[in-house]
């Protein structure tokens, strides 16, 4: 920039395309690709944000449950409805038990017990709770992956690889399958089956990948007629081999950055069903059942709700950070403007 | 062109097809049938069969089936309100949700596209980091999240408008679900219309009709923003989408007399019936949706008629 080669143009216009500080930049002269990918990840500040989040939800899901003494199904009608009360904070006059200036600890005699995110309705630990929730969320997400990356990667990979015949009739199925809502396939199969976890991985693996199969259809179908791909057949390689060592390994980014775009509707659709009655049966908690049960008394003990609402709004916020730093740290093209 | 249009709609009403005999094997074959009675002999239930038709094959009974759902005609209901057609029921409903998602996708499209073609103008300043945290934070946050930060803050604090929704104010009724439920076109919209317009900026056209000495307000508003918005319509098919499915929540929490709070009282409930009649109709204006936005692209950009078309060939 300091020295700018200025070109006289007359007054409209300006030429900017010869500039002194146009080089060849030395220092990242040769890294290997995965190297570039970490770089130009941890430079976005959103997606560092978004990880950073997920791991500390993901450390909190772990050892969450089982830092209080509380468990999750336990009913104690005696704490109902209690503040939450978090012994550090209580000092600041926040979290100090009291809600609406009333304290209820007090008035329990329960002057050595904390609930960090208070009781619920049935005296269950809402911390214990929120964190039980939160592992079933992120059970669904790692679900999410392993159906997007096993189903929707192959099925996507034989649709564009093979072509004519045999991708014209699979594109029709998912035509055909994309032309369903996916939360009335998923509402109806609650209805057969029963509501609980399988159910919602069900649902998912018949039309979570639908999304996926097209983005690994529409690579594939970019990468089949390059040379590379022209020369390793002449060498007489097998289609599996093709696909598998050739072509796979050069998707491989998008295909992670779209899986990690599906972990939030994942959880999202769980946190639907179970906010609907269809989730995981009581008395186990998720995030989805946790803010239908505070939401009956939202008005009253508005932190009954406020705790899994933000935790699940985090967590599907974090991972889309992620995606989109992902997406522009494998493909930097890719990237918004 | 004529081609493309049949093959779509070759494809929705096989979709449509698909969907209403797997509706119809669900009611064939659902758990407890209503001549489970043990009072009653062979004869009976063979007489009860033919009354209702069930001794026919079942291809004739899912014609049947077919041409009555088509005709608008859906049986009754089980358990929330027994013995009521169900068309009934939801012919007062069906036009509170349409009522609702409409504002909301117009609302959303609306601020969105105006945010997003701000953001783009003056890219790189504080409009565009706006339309960025707006954008993410619109498109992952649930949008039942807004609705309850709203009903407490604008509702129940402020007391601005009504918490639940009254038949009797129908129009301040529903503000806050039409906030809660734009949040999420608003961001998409704010989104797409940003890049899109940053792109429409860039372009030689642009720079051209600049050059002519065109003034700013019709080189952005007639120049730019007309390409900026052919792109648009293809984001709002899925939007629109997202939307019915995100008002069944967003009804439920303002109590709003649409289809949507029907179909989660009627899962709540196990009424089957209402709950296979408002997929279908979910399904159908889903369907119809889609092949609408489709067949409108298909006829505003030709370009994109004419890949699809080479891509149907395969």
């Amino acid at each position: 920039m300091k020295d700018e080669i200025k070109i006289e143009t007359g007054r409209e216009f300006e030429l900017v395309g010869i500039r002194a500080d146009m080089h060849i930049d030395k220092n990242y002269a040769s890294q290997s690709f995965w190297k570039d990918v970490v770089v130009r990840f941890t430079r976005n500040k959103g997606s560092v944000f978004g990880m950073m989040m997920i791991l500390l939800i993901l450390i909190l899901a772990i050892v969450g449950p089982t830092m209080n003494g509380y468990t999750y199904d336990n009913v104690n009608l005696d704490h109902q409805n209690l503040a939450p009360r978090v012994k550090w904070l209580s000092h600041f006059s926040i979290f100090d038990g009291a809600e609406k200036g009333v304290d209820r600890y007090a008035a329990l005699g329960l002057s050595d017990t904390y609930y960090w995110f208070g009781t619920d309705t049935l005296g269950r630990d809402l911390w214990t709770r929120t964190w039980e929730g939160t592992r079933i969320s992120l059970f669904i997400a790692f679900v999410a992956v392993v159906i997007d990356m096993v189903i929707g990667v192959s099925y996507g990979l034989v649709s564009g690889y093979f072509g004519g015949a045999v991708d014209s009739f699979m594109q029709r199925i998912v035509e055909i399958l994309n032309g369903i809502p996916t939360l009335i396939t998923v509402t109806l199969l609650m209805l057969v089956m029963e509501p609980g976890l399988k159910s919602i991985i069900l649902a998912l693996m018949l039309t979570g990948w639908i999304g996926m199969s097209r983005v690994a259809r529409a690579q594939v179908l970019k990468l089949k007629e390059q040379e590379y791909v022209l020369a390793a057949r002449t060498l007489g390689i097998g289609h599996i081999d093709l696909i598998a060592k050739e072509i796979l390994p050069n998707i491989f980014g998008q295909l992670i950055t779209m899986s990690m775009f599906s972990i939030p509707s994942a959880i999202f659709s769980e946190a639907f069903l179970s906010f609907v009655g269809l989730g995981v049966p009581t008395p186990m908690a998720s995030l989805g059942s946790l803010i239908n049960d505070g939401y009956k008394s939202f008005l009253t003990h508005p932190y009954m709700l406020v705790f899994p609402t933000v935790v699940l709004a985090l967590l599907m916020l974090s991972f889309n950070l992620m995606a989109d730093g992902l997406r522009d740290a494998f493909d930097p093209k890719m990237q918004e403007l | 062109m004529s081609r493309y249009i049949l093959k779509r709609l070759i494809l929705a009403v096989l979709t449509l097809l698909v969907i209403v005999f797997v509706l119809f094997l669900m009611l064939q074959y659902m758990p407890g049938s209503p001549f489970n009675d043990e009072k009653l002999n062979a004869e009976q239930v063979a007489a009860l069969k033919s009354k209702y038709g069930l001794d026919q094959p079942v291809y004739i009974r899912f014609f049947k089936y077919v041409s009555h759902m088509v005709r608008g005609d859906f049986g009754l209901s089980y358990n929330i309100q027994k013995n009521v057609p169900i068309s009934s029921m939801i012919r007062g409903r069906l036009p509170v949700s349409i009522r609702l998602g409409a504002q909301a996708v117009l609302l959303g499209t609306l601020l969105g596209l105006v945010l997003g073609v701000m953001a783009a103008l003056w890219h790189n300043t504080f409009v565009d980091t706006l339309c960025t945290i707006v954008s993410v934070v619109g498109v992952s946050v649930p949008s039942f999240v807004f609705a309850f930060f709203l009903l407490y803050n604008l509702g129940f604090k402020a007391g601005l408008f009504p918490i639940l929704y009254k038949v009797t104010l129908p129009v301040s009724s529903t503000v806050l679900p039409t906030l809660a439920l734009s949040m999420f076109p608003l961001a998409q919209i704010a989104r797409f219309s940003r890049t899109e317009m940053l792109e429409v900026l860039g372009s030689d056209y642009m720079l051209f009709a600049e050059s002519k000495g065109l003034t700013s307000f019709r080189l952005h508003a007639v120049h730019a923003l007309r390409n900026v918005l052919i792109p648009i319509i293809t984001v709002l098919a899925p939007l629109i989408v997202s939307l019915m499915t995100g008002s069944m929540v967003i009804e439920k929490i303002f109590s709003v007399p649409g289809v949507g709070s029907l179909l989660v009282t009627a899962i709540q409930s196990n009424d089957y019936n209402v709950v296979v009649s408002l997929t279908f109709i979910y399904c159908v204006m889903y369907i119809g949706i889609m092949l609408v936005v489709d067949m409108l692209y298909g006829v505003i950009d030709p370009r994109i008629r004419l890949t699809k078309e080479n891509s149907h060939e395969g």
